[in-house]
């Protein structure tokens, strides 16, 4: 694997081989030396033409993790506020010869185009309302790690699936690995001909029951000035996902950030049965799988088989 | 009445040739025969027996097994003139039409400024005179600066010779402002293309709504964004008993309302363009906003088969290009953030005649005769190869493969839908109005008898 631009390009081996390794990591976070030397004098550009708080700091950090030098560019107060293209700014950063470009941007095939001007391997991290890949092989992972497997599992969706990313790469993800999927939502925010993704559709909450996880997505406020729901406030008694719409045993999930109130009432966010804080892990290492598979993978050995024994080796102890 | 008299382009010597052995089809003069083409100051002299025309000082080529057709017409061309002279201007623009196989083009007034005043049209008018291939007649905006509020000078932009009007680029969103250009009709004359599209629909959309959309999560443009738009200016046609032509359709709504209002005697007409007929919006999922991106957008396979079907009954008598120059730095960039728009003068003929001729799906005589339908609408002569008439000839060899891009383009842009593709088809010669207006260079020429 070259690039990670979207979860549409991964099969179900090459998934569960991303998560395998993420394992190994989260093997290694439990250390007191939680570094390995990996990609060591290899250099990871992150280029972010939107904010974000969880994927580029797990995606700095998955670098640091790995040895790897860390340059962070962002588009407010780079040469991009200055009118620089896209295109000049990846050649720009590509002469520095860094071995990955890590790219979130507001429009879909972002990455795609990027990874045709650069040598660099690309990732991924959101382009437009496309796919969020990075998020959906954690979403997986942290599933996986508490189902064993997501083969007949039954997952909805819940929410705004028009302008959702992570809708988009979850669905294909969840599918991929055998769930049952269903995206739930106002009709308004539900994408005509979605469900030729392998999906079903519903306009209600009703029978979600059925679902052993629900994942809901974030309102964004701007959404009501465009129309295509009335008021939070229907929006919430609606389809806000609380104690008591959710059953005990059914699994809640959440990209984040979350509007509180909105889409989950607190109660259900700070639930024992709420995977959000485990996602947020769990995007640690994955994101280090995924910069391990791009950089070191690809038929390497694994982080577990470096060095002299079966686990890593932590930086600063003799091998 | 010839496109030398009613259009621009520049003058130059009357053809005077004889195309020995062409295999002529002008499907609409009822010609499908080999024949000695005689091309004599400027006029289709005569269609002879095979090897027997006087040559007579002509210059003689020997075109046994190649194709001589009506030139092509496109009204529907963007030359970028005045404002964007980076991505297109009168001279580039129409020698992409010449090299494309056209005798004559409309082009479109969303310039900068628009073309919206007498003065605008008179200085457009002059640099075609000075440095047009093939005739060209300029369009004028329905409505001052294409802002949809007030009307153009509408008489007065006639008489300095627009051939007709379009705020092509942008819909007339509001109906009663449309209703008065069409009662102004009745005055000034001239045919009012459209591009029919509802914004508050398209909702900044770049592609078709859809399945496609949907994956990619790229804002969608629904069909009822421009069957809509079809449906009230035909009924506004009808009640004003005015005139339209309806642009690049791409949807199977607005093919249906079009072949319905035609049926109710409403005075409308309707264009196809060869990248709508060829591909649909599978085209999307590579994100190349090269050969993808365009408005209306490609849509699916059921608009595109009524697009063809629009062609065989008559709904949409012609096709033309929407030839929309960019340059790199407006394609280069992630797909939605992409100028809309793609080329299409030079490859339009060959792209159609691999795509939908070859494999059977429309007859050659079909293709010719829609790809110089364009004229008529606009109250132009249908070009022919009727005796007698004005040289306007394409000659084809229709074996002939070639990579679209290889040899460059003759337009200053190279933004083809269609770029590294091998077509089936080539145009060697046109003859528009009278003039040879262009040559493949690599196209040997007979020796003079």
């Amino acid at each position: 694997m070259k690039h990670l631009l979207s979860i549409e390009q991964l099969s179900r081996a090459e998934i569960e081989s991303i998560l395998d390794r993420a394992e190994s990591f989260a093997e290694v976070g439990r250390r007191d030396i939680k570094k390995v030397p990996t990609l060591r004098g290899r250099t990871v550009v992150s280029l972010f033409y939107e904010s974000s708080t969880r994927t580029s700091s797990s995606f700095d950090l998955a670098a640091k993790r790995l040895s790897a030098d860390f340059v962070s560019v962002k588009a407010a107060g780079s040469s991009v506020e200055k009118g620089e293209s896209l295109k000049d700014t990846v050649a720009t950063l590509s002469a520095y010869d860094p071995a990955a470009i890590v790219i979130r941007h507001p429009y879909a095939g972002a990455a795609q185009m990027v990874a045709g001007w650069t040598e660099a391997a690309v990732v991924n991290a959101g382009d437009g309302k496309h796919e969020h890949p990075s998020q959906a092989l954690l979403d997986v992972y942290t599933l996986r790690r508490r189902l064993g497997s997501l083969d007949g599992v039954r997952i909805w969706i819940v929410g705004d699936v028009l302008h959702s990313r992570v809708a988009r790469s979850n669905l294909i993800a969840f599918a991929k690995m055998g769930a049952e999927v269903t995206v739930c939502g106002p009709p308004t925010l539900i994408p005509r001909g979605i469900e030729e993704l392998g999906c079903d559709v519903s306009y209600s909450l009703d029978g979600i029951e059925e679902a052993e996880v629900v994942y809901a997505l974030r309102m964004q406020k701007e959404r009501m000035s465009e129309s295509f729901v009335p008021s939070l406030r229907e929006y919430a008694a609606c389809f806000q996902i609380d104690t008591r719409r959710l059953n005990p045993r059914q699994l809640l999930m959440h990209p984040g950030p979350v509007n509180r109130g909105v889409e989950l009432s607190g109660e259900a966010i700070d639930s024992p049965q709420s995977l959000i804080a485990e996602q947020v892990a769990a995007g640690l290492v994955v994101r280090m799988a995924i910069l391990y598979e791009l950089l070191a993978g690809g038929g390497a050995s694994t982080p577990a088989a470096e060095g002299e024994g079966s686990q890593p080796t932590p930086i600063g102890t003799s091998a | 009445m010839s496109l030398r008299e009613q259009l621009d382009v520049r003058p130059a010597e009357d053809a005077h040739l004889v195309l020995r052995r062409a295999t002529v089809l002008d499907p609409v003069a009822g010609i499908d025969s080999v024949h000695d083409v005689v091309i004599r100051s400027g006029e289709i002299a005569a269609l002879a027996s095979p090897g027997e025309a006087e040559t007579d000082g002509a210059e003689v080529i020997e075109t046994e097994g190649l194709h001589a057709f009506p030139a092509f017409f496109d009204p529907h061309v963007h030359l970028r003139t005045p404002g964007h002279e980076h991505k297109e201007d009168v001279e580039t623009g129409t020698r992409a039409a010449a090299a494309g196989g056209y005798c004559g083009i409309l082009a479109m007034a969303n310039t900068e400024p628009p073309v919206s005043t007498a003065a605008d049209v008179s200085a457009l008018r002059e640099q075609a005179r000075a440095g047009a291939s093939v005739p060209v007649g300029f369009l004028a905006t329905v409505t001052k600066d294409m802002r949809g509020a007030e009307l153009t000078e509408m008489v007065e932009l006639c008489e300095a010779g627009a051939v007709g009007f379009s705020d092509d680029g942008l819909p007339i969103i509001d109906a009663g402002v449309m209703r008065r250009a069409l009662q102004y009709q009745h005055l000034c004359g001239g045919n009012i293309a459209l591009h029919e599209e509802d914004p508050r629909l398209s909702m900044g959309g770049a592609m078709h709504e859809g399945p496609v959309s949907a994956a990619l999560g790229i804002g969608g443009i629904p069909s009822v964004s421009e069957s809509t738009m079809v449906a009230r200016d035909a009924a506004l046609a009808g009640y004003e008993n005015a005139r339209i032509h309806v642009q690049h359709l791409s949807a199977a709504e607005s093919v249906e309302i079009v072949r319905a209002a035609k049926a109710a005697g409403v005075r409308i007409s309707a264009e196809a363009s060869p990248h709508h007929l060829c591909l649909t919006d599978e085209e999307v999922r590579s994100l190349d906003p090269h050969s993808a991106k365009m408005n209306p957008p490609l849509r699916e396979e059921r608009d595109r088969q009524a697009l063809i079907e629009g062609l065989r009954d008559g709904a949409i008598e012609c096709i033309a290009t929407d030839h929309a120059p960019h340059q790199p730095e407006e394609k280069d960039v992630p797909f939605e953030q992409a100028a809309f728009g793609v080329t299409g003068l030079e490859t339009a003929f060959a792209t159609l005649h691999t795509e939908l001729v070859l494999p059977g799906t429309i007859d050659l005589g079909l293709l010719v005769e829609r790809m110089a339908g364009g004229a008529e609408p606009f109250d132009l002569p249908r070009p022919t190869l009727a005796p007698g008439s004005e040289a306007n000839v394409v000659l084809c060899d229709l074996g002939a493969e070639w990579t679209v891009g290889e040899d460059g383009y003759e337009s200053r842009s190279a933004n083809s839908w269609c770029a590294g593709r091998t077509l089936t088809g080539r145009v060697l010669m046109t003859v528009a109005a009278g003039q040879v207006a262009y040559r493949l260079r690599s196209f040997s020429l007979g020796v003079a008898a």
